[in-house]
């Protein structure tokens, strides 16, 4: 396949970005998104010019940390799957594709593609967490027995990976889904209990300090999240906030 | 140096209980005076930061990733060991230390073994307090299954999330330290380099990956948890930024570098598709418990499929041949990794390979899906169900037990595994070989410790499934915080480790240094070409099997590569700002050291051993014939290499293990 792409070059949190065109040959339809990128890197590199930046490490649509807005959606076209996951299949011979960073206030651009995804970091540190000791004290594991249907459910909230395409896709750029699955992990396990009213009130003040925007039910979020995670983790979170709030 | 690897005396049951006893501990008060720097959060560094703090030290965690759970524990599937018993089929903290030592083809330190094996019901423990949501049954207590090489179920297992879920444990653990102040935290920092003052690491050069600032961080003891140094290889399950530069840089500051050759295949990759391609994709090893392995046993049907004239559906059963099943009675597909890596590789180098490149086998759960169906039929009441409906229900059942995997693989091959067997090759994975530490995983150098993948201490030659979890937070939550209070109880007084010290400026002046030849290099070729050079020189000749010959050439060639690395490689842009460039070639020249004294390792190891097949030595007859041939009189001991300039010049230090508790056997899965 050959291919115009058109891409936000930005060299660093400052400075103003701009789409450049490039152009790129030969492209299997085997090879992920991601590979694709590196074969225009490296004909950049031996061209002279900078690389395009991009976050991504994993490749496996794991670590959450890969991001890219293409073609106006996040993680591209296809559905469940993070942009190290897509394939160029999806793509035409002589497509023109358009890549942009995720975009959001709370998201600052730092490089290229490269965004701020630091503001998720401190949504977690002001409370989601289980305030146990680590150091090994702690009960037999089946001492506590936790129903099939309870564990299954927090591992489905659990498995968010963190990677910001329900806040970049959203018009509000609103982080509920994200902070929805967080608070819905730790609300399902009885572990999570006796903290659980400061949790949700803390996750969401931080939410909000950040500058995330509100949940007006659009449901792009969960249309675009990788992980599958539902509208219903939001629900939950705002009971949690409002027994909270009661209490 | 002569090594020491300080194993408590006493009974190996008792050992590490009366360590414990006779420590020296810091007093809370002093802790608030101590630092200590964590290289790495993934669940070594992330389980070891968080415990520390919470003890009550001060900690300096450090990550290239931007946030901590992002690292590449992240990306373990299958599950995590613990001898809970709680399936009551026979499992035990020596049974689980048996299987280890074994699986490790006895290349490992019994101390350490049976260690990890007495803490691991702990760590479940602790996982589940922390709220990962861990398998269960149906009467909510936590469900297991089993992995390769073992006879018991003592996995256990988060879907097939099980590191993600470990890691985001380890993950809030430590962000209830960062709220407490208790651990700060460098993401996008990489670090460069290490700092000793008076013979003690003292500190690190680290370098701000956003700004591109060189900084120095001092602390009174350093932990490198960085992981392993699969990507040596170019292509291998690991993150695209795994690396080794945080160890290589301990082992040319002095510490010794053990059984560098020592990696692991993994038999379940998603096979390789062009030259294009940047990383290879594990399937869980989990899948072999209900998957069959087979290649067509007439070679024109191989290559009929190879040529994409049949399917692999339309073979009959009586055409198929299930090479494990066939060659190890015992345990068939549940053979140990090395054991079924090296049989898929000897089926595709006889030509029976089943995709284009002739490098894949299937892995087929037909049969699975009808043992379930008719499971479910039954406990459902349907009777008379048709093969379509049998089939359908055995389906749910496997997805619910793999489903995501099976997603995965449709993703990256577009075809549906739930309608044709998946392909499948062995890749390279995990490497047991790691910085040497001893006992209390210190390495040579004082206070400087090493923890998890990117230590050498438990695994042997051929760690089994489900065990690297167990030891990287082993390491973090329960080992380290001991033995790493026994040193510092000898610092309270020292205060705080000043950074303006000719030490540092030497040790930054090094690291820029190198960057600026980076930058100013005026070469032709990107760092991904030399990477790419490397790993095939890696694959052909320093894979599953070696042979002295290749293994001699391989040092020449990679010494060859490093010299028109040096002489021709290119850099764009500058040092002061975001540089993916910079960072791939600082990882990338190291790569290009260890690998040849990766190949040194191996061509002193003249035996086969876990992983790695020699073919100078395997069983020439009896019902072993073939198979892989280790060596105990000669090589029964770790090899810790020192550094000395040149990798080809370093210097072999052996450590040599006693196996007091387990009788040396030839590992048998016939
Ligand atoms: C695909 C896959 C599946 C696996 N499945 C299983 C399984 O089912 N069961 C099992 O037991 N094991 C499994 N393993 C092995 C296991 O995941 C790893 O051995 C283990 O997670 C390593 O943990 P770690 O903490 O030592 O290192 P990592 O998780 O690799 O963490 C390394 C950390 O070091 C940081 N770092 C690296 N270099 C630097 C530097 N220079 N400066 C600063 N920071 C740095 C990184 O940012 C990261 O935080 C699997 C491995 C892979 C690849
Ligand atoms: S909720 Fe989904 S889209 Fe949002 S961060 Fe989590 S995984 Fe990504
Ligand atoms: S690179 Fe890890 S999720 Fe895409």
């Amino acid at each position: 396949m050959n291919l115009t792409l058109k891409i936000w070059r930005q060299k660093d949190s400052n400075a103003k970005g701009q789409m450049v065109d490039y152009k790129v040959t030969d492209i299997s339809e085997h090879m992920s998104f991601l590979e694709m990128m590196d074969v225009l890197n490296e004909q950049l590199v031996n061209s002279g010019e900078e690389p395009v930046a991009f976050d991504h490490d994993c490749r496996e649509g794991i670590c959450g940390m890969c991001s890219l807005y293409i073609n106006g959606e996040a993680h591209g076209p296809d559905r469940g799957i993070t942009t190290c996951q897509l394939h160029m299949r999806m793509f035409n011979d002589g497509d023109t594709i358009t890549i942009e960073p995720w975009r959001a206030a709370a998201f600052p651009v730092i490089k290229d593609l490269i965004v701020d995804r630091m503001s998720f970091e401190r949504i977690q540190q002001a409370g989601g967490y289980i305030s146990v000791n680590t150091s090994g004290n702690t009960q037999d594991a089946n001492s506590l027995p936790i129903s099939k249907h309870a564990a299954d459910e927090a591992m489905d909230a659990a498995t968010c990976i963190g990677c910001g395409a329900c806040v970049a896709t959203c018009k509000n750029s609103s982080a509920m889904l994200f902070v929805g699955a967080k608070v819905s992990q730790y609300a399902l396990l009885p572990q999570g209990q006796v903290e659980a009213a400061d949790r949700v009130k803390n996750m969401v003040a931080q939410m909000d300090l950040e500058g995330f925007g509100n949940c007006t039910n659009t449901g792009a979020c969960e249309i675009e999240c990788p992980k599958g995670i539902s509208l219903e983790n939001i629900a939950r979170m705002n009971r949690e906030l409002m027994k909270a709030n009661l209490l | 140096m002569a090594l020491d690897a300080k194993i408590p005396k006493g009974p190996i049951k008792d050992k590490w209980t009366d360590y414990k006893n006779n420590i020296n501990l810091v007093n809370p008060a002093n802790k608030r005076n101590i630092d200590i720097i964590v290289v790495g959060t993934g669940l070594a560094g992330g389980s070891a930061a968080a415990t520390l703090a919470e003890l009550g030290y001060n900690v300096k965690a450090f990550a290239y990733q931007d946030s901590p759970r992002r690292a590449h524990s992240i990306a373990a599937q299958g599950g995590i060991n613990a001898a809970k018993n709680y399936q009551g089929d026979g499992d035990s903290n020596y049974r689980l230390f048996y299987d280890t030592v074994k699986g490790g083809d006895y290349r490992s330190r019994e101390a350490n073994v049976y260690r990890l094996a007495e803490v691991s019901g702990n760590i479940i423990d602790q996982c589940v307090a922390q709220g990962v949501p861990f398998a269960r049954d149906y009467g909510g207590l936590l469900d297991n299954r089993s992995f390769g090489g073992v006879l018991v179920s003592r996995t256990f297992y988060a879907k097939g999330q099980t590191g993600q879920q470990l890691l985001l444990g380890a993950y809030s653990a430590m962000n209830r330290q960062i709220a407490r102040g208790k651990i700060e935290m460098f993401n996008r920092h990489e670090m460069l380099d290490v700092v000793k003052i008076d013979g003690k690491a003292r500190g690190i050069i680290a370098r701000n990956l956003i700004t591109g600032e060189i900084e120095r961080h001092s602390a009174h003891a350093v932990v490198i948890a960085t992981g392993g140094y699969g990507n040596v290889y170019f292509l291998s399950t690991n993150a695209m930024g795994s690396n080794a530069t945080a160890a290589w840089k301990i082992h040319k500051k002095g510490a010794y570098f053990a059984n560098p050759c020592f990696t692991q295949i993994h038999p379940t990759c998603i096979p390789r598709s062009g030259d294009y391609q940047s990383k290879l994709t594990l399937m869980s090893e989990s899948l072999r418990n209900d998957g069959r392995i087979w290649v067509p046993a007439k070679i024109e049907d191989a290559k009929a499929i190879q040529q994409g004239k049949l399917k692999p559906t339309q073979i009959p059963e009586e055409d198929r041949d299930y090479y494990l099943e066939r060659r190890y009675p015992a345990f068939g597909n549940l053979v140990p990794r090395d054991v079924a890596s090296r049989a898929a590789k000897e089926r595709c180098d006889a030509g029976y390979g089943v995709n284009a490149t002739g490098e894949a086998v299937y892995l087929d759960f037909a049969s699975a899906f009808e043992r379930y169906g008719k499971e479910q039929a039954k406990i459902h009441g349907i009777k008379n169900p048709s093969k379509e409906e049998i089939i359908k229900l055995g389906q749910k059942i496997i997805e619910s037990k793999y489903g995501n995997l099976f997603q995965m693989y449709e993703k990256i091959i577009a075809e549906n595994p739930y309608e044709t067997p998946m392909m499948i090759y062995p890749a390279t994975h995990y490497t047991m070989g790691g910085i040497w530490v001893d006992y209390n995983l210190m390495t040579t150098v004082e206070g400087l410790y090493c923890i998890g993948e990117a230590n050498f201490s438990d695994h042997g030659a051929n760690r089994l499934g489900a065990s690297a979890l167990m030891q990287g937070l082993a390491d973090g939550y329960f080992v380290l915080p001991y033995t790493i209070g026994d040193y510092l109880s000898q610092d309270i007084r020292t205060g705080k480790i000043p950074t303006n010290t000719p030490e540092f400026d030497e040790v930054e002046k090094e690291v820029k240094d190198r960057i600026d030849f980076f930058i100013n290099n005026k070469g032709t070729k990107s760092v991904d070409y030399f990477h790419k050079k490397l790993g095939k020189v890696m694959w052909d000749k320093v894979g599953m099997s070696r042979n002295a010959k290749d293994l001699t050439a391989a040092m020449s060639e990679i010494k060859a590569i490093r010299e028109e690395f040096w002489k021709d490689v290119k850099v764009p842009g500058t040092a002061n700002e975001m540089n993916v460039e910079l960072e791939k070639a600082g990882r990338v020249a190291d790569f290009l050291e260890l690998g040849e004294l990766f190949a040194k390792d191996a061509l002193i190891r003249e035996e086969s051993c876990g992983g790695h097949f020699r073919e100078e030595s395997a069983e020439t007859d009896g019902p072993q014939k073939g198979e892989a041939k280790r060596n105990d009189k000669d090589f029964a001991f770790v090899s810790a290499w020192e550094y000395k300039g040149e990798p080809a010049d370093a210097v072999l230090h052996k450590e040599q293990l006693e196996f007091k508790d387990i009788e040396l056997k030839q590992r048998s899965y016939k």
